[in-house]
């Protein structure tokens, strides 16, 4: 795969950037690709999660931080277990994603997963935990596109009381709500 | 010693996966520890917490080891993985960095809870209840070829969890042994099933929960054992449309490692919610004679 960067928005203090956020070595990495081969969802990623690591070492920050892939890492953390020279890389894609977030360069065709994000955290903000029904009406009003992909399922959730319409809400929810304000983004 | 019982949103009462906790809960009483739900607990925060905002997420977490701590727990449980390793991470995390615990106590309004010791069920039932299953085991299933799958976040990052082998773990194959069935040896124990991704890229959880059970099929389980309810819900709740979409069959009943103690133990199969799968577990309760 080819990979054009625009060389007029490097920034190489850009792995620096990420080291000082997280801790995280990337310039330790020596491309062995390991981390790409056991990656379960790399099939369906438009950078491979080496390349992601590449991109960063080379401080090409809007390639990394508007690519797919970081939003569409499981999070399984096989990458980093077997990275042979303990680069955190699925750790890294938490870093990217956050940054992605921050400076609005999140990318729109994975805007299912950042929505699903969204509806979930609201849900915790308000209630204090998930409460399902609230936070599936909330993410199906934001992506009406896949309002019916569940609707198979749904039936027989009911039926074996798997959907609560009761939220489920905690005595120390304002608690939780100054949790989100504190630790809004800046 | 009283452990705290951090259910998390997912196998709560009323949630979702809430055969776990109940199982959870059943298989307690027979066999121990004591367990007792920490009062007022929130959130971890989950992966849409940690896929977008370190510092809530560490915040979310911590505010329950803190509750923890104020109510004198030495240990919790957390049964879902999800919740346990979060947790932990969260707990190093602000063991590591000043910087990050003054911020997380001044969002969380409590000193960071940084003693209490978090436990997954596997750990508890292995450190607490292995003898005590072997002198209450009531049933066995001689010749039930259980799969046992561990998913992700048991044993993954290992070097923060430090719980078994994050290739080939063998915690809950020694208690399906320990419970009179057959562990089998398989390649898919710690593959991912997509997780979190049920609702924003159902095609990517079909995809990676096919390989498992294709995995399990040719490997000849009966049934496959879990500790997650992540994983339960893939593969269960969505076993029928992977069927249609492979063309294949696997009708694999998809049951808690909980549910299975509590079998063995003679709890009916009911009351551990075995009748709230997808999957018809028949097969299974009756293989515990």
């Amino acid at each position: 795969m080819k990979i054009k960067i625009n060389l007029n928005e490097r920034s190489s203090d850009f792995a620096k950037e990420v080291e000082k956020r997280s801790g995280i070595k990337v310039k330790e990495c020596y491309q062995c690709g390991k981390c790409t081969a056991g990656c379960p969802v790399a099939y369906e990623m438009d950078y491979m999660p080496n390349q992601i690591i590449r991109l960063v070492q080379i401080g090409a920050r809007r390639e990394a931080l508007t690519s797919r892939t970081i939003w569409l890492c499981a999070s399984c953390i096989t990458c980093s277990t077997r990275c042979p020279k303990e680069v955190m890389i699925a750790e890294l894609m938490d870093v990217l994603r956050e940054m992605a977030l921050e400076e609005g360069l999140a990318n729109p065709s994975e805007k299912n997963i950042t929505s699903f994000h969204e509806s979930f955290l609201n849900s915790v903000k308000k209630h204090g935990r998930i409460s399902e029904v609230w936070m599936l009406n909330e993410y199906k009003m934001k992506r009406p596109k896949t309002a019916l992909q569940d609707l198979a399922v749904a039936p027989q959730m009911v039926v074996k009381g798997k959907l609560s319409f009761v939220p489920h809400n905690i005595k120390g929810k304002d608690a939780i709500s100054r949790i989100f304000k504190k630790c809004k983004p800046k | 010693m009283k452990i705290g019982y951090y259910p998390g949103c997912a196998i709560t009462k009323g949630a979702t996966s809430e055969e776990y906790g109940t199982s959870v809960m059943k298989v307690s009483e027979v066999i121990g520890p004591k367990i007792e739900e920490i009062p007022d607990w929130s959130c971890c925060g989950a992966s849409s917490a940690h896929a977008t905002n370190h510092k809530l997420s560490t915040a979310l977490s911590v505010r329950n080891l803190s509750l923890a701590e104020q109510h004198e727990y030495e240990e919790i449980l957390a049964p879902c993985p999800m919740c346990s390793q979060r947790l932990i991470i969260s707990q190093k995390d602000v063991q590591d960095d000043d910087v990050l615990k003054r911020e997380v106590e001044d969002a969380i309004e409590m000193p960071c809870g940084t003693n209490v010791k978090v436990s997954n069920y596997l750990e508890i039932i292995k450190n607490y209840s292995m003898d005590e299953i072997k002198q209450k085991i009531k049933k066995t299933a001689k010749g039930l070829k259980v799969a046992c799958y561990y998913g992700c976040l048991l044993v993954r990052p290992p070097k923060v969890l430090k719980f078994d082998d994050p290739e080939d773990p063998q915690s809950m194959d020694e208690i399906v042994r320990a419970i009179g069935a057959e562990p089998i040896d398989w390649e898919f124990k710690t593959n991912c099933c997509g997780g979190g991704f049920t609702l924003s890229r159902p095609d990517v959880v079909v995809k990676l929960t096919n390989d498992i059970l294709e995995g399990a099929q040719e490997a000849g389980a009966h049934a496959i054992a879990v500790a997650c309810p992540m994983c339960h819900a893939n593969l269960d709740m969505r076993q029928k449309k992977i069927e249609k979409e492979y063309k294949r069959k696997y009708d694999i009943p998809i049951v808690y490692i909980s549910e299975l103690i509590g079998l063995a133990l003679g709890l009916g199969a009911i009351g551990l919610g075995l009748d709230k799968h997808f999957v018809d577990t028949k097969s299974v309760v009756d293989a515990y004679t």
